[in-house]
């Protein structure tokens, strides 16, 4: 990084008065920034506050109702993605762009070689990304196919595919969302090496402590506006917070836990893999009244595994689960039967319907029985009283219950879920990423809600990729890696980086 | 250019477009019509006259509604749950052979009495005819718009050998056609004098139903559940497959039903042309219809209109009728394009 402050002709990347709006929202409200030569600025902001829009906007996807953006001392015209590759703009995103059947070569390839030309100019194209492999400590087997690869050297495939393309500003739109803390830092030190080589980074994150890390700049972002500029050495992550959410932010504090009896055990059992998601491998967990069970792991572990095997939606292949009243055939139906609340994951796909009214989604598990249904015809009169209430109690901020899901926002949406599984005051409640992609009311809300019905007796199993969130929830731990479960850890027996390593696969051997 | 979806189409929108697309739908008629040497006027008021010009000419717009009602229900029930059967002309066929199998046996000396149970052994023959595809599809995923297509080949050649052996009428002359049912076993007119019978009041009943089992019953929840988010349905604990064989018996009882109005409202007798093309058209009616129930009533009599109208103008315009198919097609394309419209805007860039 540079210590010294950048000359004015170091400027790489302008962007001036940039607004966009989609109908009445405003995404980007007119922000400004320059990017110098060498610099790593962090974009942060919390989901919603148009980080992407921004992004999407620099690279051509949209265009700017208003403002300009200038690469290198020239404009770049709007809506061009092809322009912004050509003026050394370059894009590692969140969710990776890569043929799973091609090799790591190919891919890179990939868009470069033009359709007319005889060969693919592979030997150039091999030293070339040996070269760059070397400058940059990016390692990777340029014949492995993809679909092989593990997800930190996808993402290492990915930035080779942008330096290949002889990008001189480089953007990583959240990328450690799927890395362990240790592949992280492999990720820093190589953007590091390529700062040093005059390379520019913009790199969007709400992680604070990798902006903290990284970034020689700090801008903060909400909802659509900038809010902040601060040089990196003139801050600290509380500052930032504060800056981000527009208030100081207080963790929740957790009382310390009073165990009850396992009111649903697992015990030594398997489930299938689903394509590329590892199952279960022989796992044992035991969900106790009065406690929440934090399972920390990278995404794609068998955390879904195990979210669908005690939501109902699989039965185990071997091994047995066992809880009060174990119905003979296991489905969603008896698991909600069973007192199980159930918060999955993706609430868009698999927690809503979008085109149903609030009264239609928050009967989708109970639409069967009386009040809502008598003899085959439904009583929309009392889903609809139902509906009112949960949106009282829950403070759903809506149009009313007739309207679509849809409109709502994350976080409204998320408590009508959490309403609709909560209301009958469950014995068990399966919380899997409850808070991913919401605003920190929401959030505070739903670990509010958690912590509640934890100390009212219920069981949950907190299922997240963010290790805050489980370290500052959980009072027990286990770590999730490749269908295998650690044994038990109790709140604060690990520190983030031990638990990093058991994320990575570490330890598993001696203690399975 | 890229399509902006619109979270709450105004009014304006949404008729706006579909009006629009009516309009375009009657100008490249006009201009079919041109291209066919006819004056482009005369032709399209040819059309609306032989529809509705006269009590005749709308009483043989509503017999031929009659079976498009019921295959556009069938395709409308289906569809809503993600259902896609397109093979309504089969289950028609099948209603139709079980109509003049129970027609022309010893339950024919219960005289109109039996009108019933014909109706519902009908209804079970298409039902059972969907039934093997969706227990492919659920089973083992097999691709139900496949099978229920070629279940109409494999019903057409069934047909076809049915009316050359064993069903074979011994005064048919030799004409492929089945022996005819009873008089008594006939669906009665709806007024004496008028030629229009009784299966197009059971078409109106039969909407009436459909709409209430969609916004009423429980089993209606869960079809459109089923219909907009299989993966949230079953989630939730709705038991999907048994919700799309549900869907698939009342689909098929209900093209079935085309079968067997055609046969004992109309035709009197199973023949190969008992249906030019009502189980795909029943699509299109179910489509422009937005699936909805009552709105398929409505585009049955709509597009039954327009065959009707077309054959009586060819007669007098010497336009071919085939402009009758071109101008469904037309109009379907078009209404699809302009139901696009007001849910999604085109921006540039």
């Amino acid at each position: 990084m540079t210590p010294e402050k950048p000359k004015a002709q170091d400027v790489v990347l302008r962007l001036d008065n940039i607004t966009k709006r989609f109908g009445a929202l405003t995404a980007n409200d007119a922000i400004s920034l320059t990017l110098h030569r060498g610099e790593v600025i962090a974009l942060l902001g919390e989901n919603g506050a148009g980080k992407t829009t921004l992004m999407n906007i620099l690279f051509g996807q949209y265009t700017a109702d208003e403002g300009t953006v200038e690469a290198f001392g020239k404009p770049l015209p709007p809506g061009n993605p092809r322009a912004a590759l050509a003026a050394g703009l370059g894009m590692v995103h969140q969710h990776f762009t890569l043929a799973d059947n091609l090799t790591a070569l190919e891919n890179i390839q990939l868009g470069t070689v033009s359709l007319w030309r005889a060969g693919l100019g592979r030997s150039a194209a091999r030293a070339k990304l040996a070269r760059l492999a070397t400058d940059f400590g990016l390692s990777v087997d340029p014949d492995a196919l993809v679909g092989t690869l593990t997800v930190g050297e996808r993402q290492r495939v990915e930035i080779l595919k942008a330096l290949y393309r002889d990008a001189r500003i480089m953007i990583l739109d959240e990328p450690t969302a799927v890395l362990t803390p240790q592949e992280s830092d492999a990720l820093f030190e190589t953007l590091r090496r390529a700062v040093a080589t005059g390379l520019s980074v913009i790199f969007i994150s709400h992680k604070l402590h990798e902006v903290m890390a990284l970034s020689s700049r700090v801008l903060v972002l909400r909802h659509g506006r900038l809010v902040g500029e601060v040089a990196t050495r003139d801050t600290n992550r509380h500052a930032l917070a504060a800056l981000m959410v527009g208030a100081e932010v207080t963790p929740p504090s957790v009382a310390p836990a009073t165990p009850g009896p396992a009111l649903l055990s697992l015990r030594d059992v398997s489930t299938r893999d689903m394509g590329a998601a590892p199952g279960l491998k022989s796992i044992n967990l035991a969900l106790r009244a009065g406690q929440i069970t934090g399972l920390a792991g990278v995404s794609g572990n068998g955390q879904s595994a195990l979210f669908d095997l005690i939501s109902g939606l699989n039965a185990p292949q071997s091994g047995q689960m066992e809880l009060p009243d174990h119905p003979a055939n296991w489905s969603p139906r008896a698991a909600v039967a069973a007192g199980i609340a159930r918060i999955p994951e993706d609430r868009h796909k698999t927690g809503t319907i979008a085109d149903f009214s609030l009264t239609e989604n928050a009967i989708l598990e109970t639409y069967a029985q009386v009040p809502f249904s008598r003899k085959g015809l439904m009583d929309w009169r009392a889903a609809e009283a139902h509906t009112r209430h949960l949106i009282a109690t829950n403070d759903v901020r809506c149009p009313g219950p007739s309207a679509p899901i849809r409109q709502l926002s994350g976080g409204n949406m998320q408590k009508l879920i959490l309403g609709r599984v909560l209301e009958a005051a469950p014995k068990i409640i399966l919380a899997n990423q409850p808070v991913r992609g919401l605003d920190i009311g929401a959030i505070t809300y739903v670990h509010g809600r958690l912590l509640a019905a934890r100390n009212a007796g219920a069981a949950v199993l907190l299922i997240s990729e963010d290790l805050d969130e489980i370290m500052g929830l959980s009072d027990v731990i286990h770590v999730i890696s490749e269908g295998r479960l650690s044994p038990e850890f109790t709140r604060g027996q690990l520190t983030a980086a031990e638990l990093g390593l058991w994320m990575a696969g570490q330890g598993f051997t001696h203690a399975a | 250019m890229r399509l902006e979806p619109i979270s709450n189409p105004s009014l304006a929108r949404r008729l706006g477009f579909p009006a629009i697309a009516l309009i375009a739908t009657v100008i490249i008629a006009s201009l079919l019509a041109a291209l066919a040497g006819a004056n482009p006027l005369l032709t399209l008021g040819l059309i609306v006259k032989g529809a509705a010009g006269s009590k005749f000419a709308l009483l043989e717009t509503l017999n031929r509604a009659t079976p498009l009602i019921f295959t556009g229900l069938a395709i409308a029930v289906a569809f809503r749950a993600k259902l896609w059967n397109i093979g309504a002309e089969a289950q028609l066929y099948a209603g139709a052979i079980v109509t003049v199998i129970l027609g022309t046996s010893a339950l024919s000396a219960m005289g109109g009495a039996a009108l019933p149970l014909i109706a519902l052994g009908a209804m079970v023959a298409g039902a059972l005819i969907l039934l093997g595809p969706v227990m492919l599809k659920t089973r083992f995923g097999v691709d139900e718009v496949v099978t229920t297509l070629l279940f109409n080949f494999i019903m057409l050649l069934l047909v076809s050998y049915l009316l050359e052996g064993p069903m074979k009428d011994p005064m048919g002359m030799g004409w492929p056609k089945s022996a005819p049912l009873e008089k008594a076993l006939r669906l009665p007119r709806i007024a004496t004098g008028l030629r229009l019978h009784w299966g197009f009041g059971l078409a109106l009943i039969s909407a009436m139903l459909v709409w209430f089992v969609q916004v009423r019953t429980t089993l209606g929840y869960e079809m459109r559940a089923v219909g907009l988010n299989p993966q949230a349905a079953r989630f939730a604990g709705i038991p999907v497959n048994r919700v799309l064989v549900k869907t698939a018996l009342l689909s098929g009882g209900l093209a079935a039903l085309a079968g067997f109005s055609e046969v004992a409202g109309l035709k009197g007798h199973l023949s190969l042309d008992l249906s030019p093309g009502f189980g795909y058209t029943g699509i299109i009616v179910a489509m422009l219809a937005l699936l909805h129930p009552l709105g398929v009533v409505i585009t049955a009599i709509f597009v039954a209109g327009i065959f009707v109208g077309a054959d009586s103008m060819s007669r007098a315009a010497g336009v071919p009728t085939y402009i009758a198919d071109m101008l469904l097609a037309t109009a379907l394309l078009l209404m699809v394009l302009a139901i696009g419209l007001t849910r999604f805007r085109v921006v540039r860039g």
